[in-house]
C-alpha cells in the first residue's frame, strides 16, 4: 500500500495534525498494522519538500508547536493520478507452494500429503477472517473478504494441483 | 464426551465404483462440521449414510440407542422427520404453498395443530429475516430468500443435526454468506448440530472443523470440535 498516497488522501478529507491523521489512517486502514509516528512526520516532510501539502497553520504549545498539514492543488492531482493507475495484477510464479510439490514428488515423498497440510492451514486462516468479519462492521467484512478471496484462489490452485498429482509425477519422473 | 452421531468403518459401493472406503467420523453435539472434497469424492454419499438416507454396505452409524444401518425403514423415516433437518442446494419449497406454509408443513405432518404450527413457523421466519415472506408463494420471492425459507423449514421442528448439502451452491456471494451467517447463528443459538456438504472453502469457513472426502476416504481435517 502506498502510505504517502493514503494520507495525502486523507488531507484532501481536510486539513489535519499529524497526530490526528495518524488516529485516522489506523482508524481506516490500519487493521493489522497501525503506523508509527515516525512513518507519519518522515512521509509528511516528503510531501511537504515535494509541494504536494503545506503547513496552513501553526500552534504554539507546550512542547513543540503543532503545525497542521493541508493538501496543495499538486497533491490532489497526484491523489487523482494514483486513484486511476491500476495496480499491478502479481503473478507469483514463484511460488514456493509449487516448488514444494515438485521437490516432494522427485524426492518420492507424499505430494498429496503436502498439499492437504497446506490446504488445512489455508482454511483455518479462512476461518479465522470469517470470524473477525462475522463480528465485525462493513469496513472489517471488506478487508476480510479481500484476504479470504486470495486464500480462495490458493485453495483452488491446491484443489486442482492435488487433481494432477498423478500426470504431473509421471512428467517430472520421466 | 460422547458425540452425537458416530460412524465407523462405512462402506458403499454403487455398482464398481466404490463411493465410501472405510469412513470413522464422529460428530459432536452443536458443532459445525463442513465435509469437503470435490464432485464424486463419496461427500454426499457419505452425508446421506449419516442421514439415514442411503444405508451403508457396511459398517455403523451410531445416532444415540439407534443403529442406522440397521434400524427399520418407520424408525428411519421417524429420525428424518423430528432429529435431523435438512437444507439443499436449491430450496424445494413446495409450490403451490405460501411460505409460512412451507414451513410449518414438517411441524403439520407430526400433528401439531395448524394455529401452533403457524405460530412458530412465523418465528423462525423472523429468525431468518424473512418474514415478509411468510404470505407469498416460493415463485414470488428471490433465490436468496427461497434459501432462508428453506433453513426456517429445516429448523421449525427443532433438530438436532442438520444436513446441509451446497446450501449456498446457487446463490451468488452476497447471499450466499448471508444464508451462512444466519443458518450459523441460528444452529448455534438452538444448539444444533450441522454438517455441511460444500466444495467451497469460504462457506467452510463458517464451519468449526472440517474433513475432506476423496477418492472415498477421508484426509485430512483441521479445526477444533466445540
Amino acid at each position: 500500500m502506498s502510505i504517502s498516497h493514503t494520507l495525502l488522501a486523507l488531507l484532501e478529507h481536510g486539513p489535519c495534525h499529524g497526530y490526528d491523521l495518524k488516529q485516522a489512517f489506523d482508524a481506516r486502514f490500519g487493521h493489522d498494522r497501525p503506523l508509527h509516528y515516525g512513518q507519519v512526520y518522515s512521509t509528511l516532510a516528503r510531501l511537504l519538500k515535494h509541494g504536494l501539502v503545506e503547513v496552513d497553520l501553526v500552534e504554539p504549545g507546550a512542547g513543540p508547536e503543532r503545525k497542521r498539514y493541508a493538501i496543495t492543488t499538486a497533491g490532489v492531482t497526484d491523489v487523482e493520478k494514483w486513484l486511476a493507475q491500476p495496480e499491478r495484477p502479481e503473478s507469483y510464479l514463484q511460488s514456493t507452494l509449487f516448488t514444494k510439490v515438485v521437490v516432494a514428488l522427485l524426492t518420492g515423498r507424499d505430494a498429496a500429503g503436502v498439499l492437504d497440510v497446506q490446504r488445512a492451514a489455508h482454511l483455518e486462516a479462512m476461518r479465522e477472517l470469517t470470524r473477525r468479519k462475522t463480528a465485525g462492521d462493513l469496513a472489517d467484512a471488506l478487508i476480510c473478504d479481500y484476504a479470504i478471496f486470495h486464500l480462495e484462489a490458493d485453495l483452488r490452485w491446491l484443489e486442482m494441483t492435488t487433481a494432477r498429482l498423478g500426470r504431473l509425477g509421471q512428467e517430472i519422473r520421466s | 464426551m460422547t458425540p452425537l452421531m458416530s460412524a465407523r468403518g462405512l462402506i458403499k459401493t454403487y455398482g464398481a465404483t466404490v463411493a465410501l472406503d472405510s469412513v470413522d467420523l464422529d460428530i459432536q453435539a452443536g458443532e459445525i462440521l463442513a465435509v469437503m472434497g470435490p464432485s464424486g469424492s463419496g461427500k454426499s454419499t457419505l452425508m446421506h449414510c449419516l442421514a439415514g438416507v442411503v444405508r451403508a454396505d457396511s459398517g455403523q452409524v451410531r445416532y444415540g440407542e439407534t443403529e442406522l444401518t440397521t434400524a427399520s425403514d418407520a424408525r428411519l423415516s421417524a429420525l428424518r422427520r423430528r432429529e435431523f433437518g435438512f437444507v439443499f442446494q436449491f430450496g424445494r419449497l413446495v409450490p403451490e404453498l405460501l411460505c409460512l406454509e412451507n414451513v410449518a408443513l414438517p411441524l403439520r405432518m407430526e400433528g401439531v395443530r395448524r394455529r401452533e404450527a403457524e405460530r412458530r413457523a412465523a418465528g423462525w421466519l423472523e429468525r431468518l429475516d424473512v418474514a415478509d415472506c411468510a404470505g407469498k408463494r416460493p415463485g414470488q420471492i428471490s433465490g436468496g430468500q427461497g434459501q432462508r425459507v428453506a433453513i426456517a423449514r429445516a429448523l421449525v421442528t427443532e433438530p438436532r443435526i442438520v444436513f446441509a448439502d451446497e446450501p449456498t451452491g446457487a446463490l451468488d456471494s452476497l447471499n450466499g454468506e448471508l444464508v451462512m451467517r444466519l443458518l450459523t447463528r441460528c444452529a448455534a443459538e438452538a444448539g444444533m448440530a450441522v454438517v455441511l456438504v460444500t466444495h467451497e472453502p469460504a462457506v467452510a469457513a463458517y464451519s468449526h472443523r472440517e474433513v475432506v472426502v476423496r477418492d472415498g476416504r477421508i484426509r485430512t481435517g483441521t479445526g477444533v470440535s466445540r
